[in-house]
């Protein structure tokens, strides 16, 4: 076939309509967030004295790293997922969640004894973290993976990464919710590697899936 | 050259999208030019054949057009999906290419006319569901019109367009997998 045989029948092709990646990207966005309450609610959902705890540092905390996370990986993978969008400037703002973690742990390390720390590290509840927050993740992370395949990410593996870090940072502000550990140093730990193997299950997801 | 490139072809792109097909035709002959100079300059010691990656290029342009931002500029989308796709030919000719992003920036192309050989298009288009193949055959290859198709396979309009976009997507589709 000649180009200028496949450029007719591209033309004749030219009424046919997807939504635009920039609407569809929202969209995803928000059926992640409703699948991601769903699984929350039938699951573990909020912990009880959760009105009690809104009003301490520590809790509240935790909701600004998990929330920083997710909208800064939210801007990357939408530029990463458009070819020739410059990423740089998104890709600099995903510094700003364990940065915010590091200020956080630095503050607790001065603020306990340091006999304090290690039961502040190891909690009460880090099996249950590394196992929801990957549980509640996975289906916007499929979800993503699937909007990856429906956008053209030049970088498919970077792309499915960032994917996973949005996909728990997305889990976390849930689990955040149920969980009693409010220690930095909790969540600098056991969150962490738990977004971490989302992470993981992204870029695998990247690699294998998203082709175009 | 380039700057005027830029504001031509994103408002040809722009037209297309709102449902002007000249404007289309107008839009995909201009970007073969383009990425046809462009993947030449690239590829400097064969085993690649240049028109393929420009029909990959072009292909993948058609069904990843909702990608483009309407409001940026086009030339770095179109160089990103053609530098993409000549990566993607290297790779499954078990090569490797090195490719500045500095230099497309710099890249003018004047329009270069396609060398004609066995495509890679035709063994996808072979690939296809036999009703699919006949009819993408049939507006390509052959020049028909969606109407011309519909008489001569005694099938609506409606049902060569569906099978018209299914074809081509599906032979995207099966660039990117290989």
């Amino acid at each position: 076939m000649r180009t200028e045989d496949l450029i007719k029948a591209l033309d004749a092709d030219a009424s046919s309509k997807a939504m635009p990646l920039r609407s569809a990207w929202w969209l995803a966005a928000a059926a992640a967030a409703v699948i991601a309450a769903v699984v929350f609610w039938l699951t573990i959902g909020p912990r009880p004295d959760i009105m009690i705890a809104m009003h301490t540092m520590r809790f509240l905390s935790k909701f600004v790293f998990t929330i920083v996370l997710a909208a800064t990986a939210f801007a990357l993978i939408r530029a990463l997922s458009t070819p020739g969008a410059s990423t740089g400037k998104a890709a600099a703002w995903m510094i700003a969640a364990p940065l915010l973690v590091l200020v956080a742990v630095v503050l607790e390390l001065f603020a306990v004894p340091e006999a304090d720390w290690g039961t502040r590290l190891v909690g009460s509840n880090m099996m249950i973290c590394m196992g929801f927050i990957p549980l509640i993740g996975i289906g916007p992370l499929a979800i993503f993976l699937w909007m990856l395949r429906y956008g053209a990410p030049t970088r498919p593996v970077l792309a499915g990464t960032v994917a996973g870090l949005l996909a728990g940072g997305l889990a976390a502000t849930f689990y955040a919710a149920h969980c009693f550990d409010d220690s930095p140093l909790f969540v600098a730990t056991w969150y962490s590697i738990a977004i971490a193997v989302l992470a993981g299950l992204g870029a695998l997801g990247g690699r294998l899936f998203v082709r175009w | 050259m380039t700057g005027k490139d830029e504001a031509e072809l994103s408002r040809l792109l722009r037209a297309a999208i709102g449902g002007d097909e000249r404007a289309y035709a107008d839009f995909l002959h201009r970007t073969a030019a383009l990425v046809r100079g462009f993947v030449r300059r690239k590829i400097v010691q064969g085993g690649v054949d240049p028109e393929d990656v420009v029909q990959e290029t072009l292909l993948a342009i058609h069904v990843k057009r909702h990608t483009w931002r309407q409001d940026a500029p086009v030339l770095p989308w179109v160089y990103a999906i053609a530098r993409f796709k000549l990566i993607d030919a290297f790779r499954r000719r078990g090569r490797r290419i090195e490719i500045e992003i500095d230099e497309i920036a710099e890249t003018f192309a004047e329009p270069e006319t396609e060398t004609v050989s066995e495509r890679d298009i035709n063994r996808a288009l072979d690939g296809l569901p036999p009703a699919q193949r006949s009819v993408v055959s049939a507006v390509s290859v052959e020049g028909r019109s969606i109407g011309e198709t519909a008489a001569k396979f005694g099938i609506s309009e409606t049902a060569v367009r569906v099978s018209l976009h299914r074809g081509l997507a599906a032979i995207a589709k099966r660039f990117g997998r290989e």
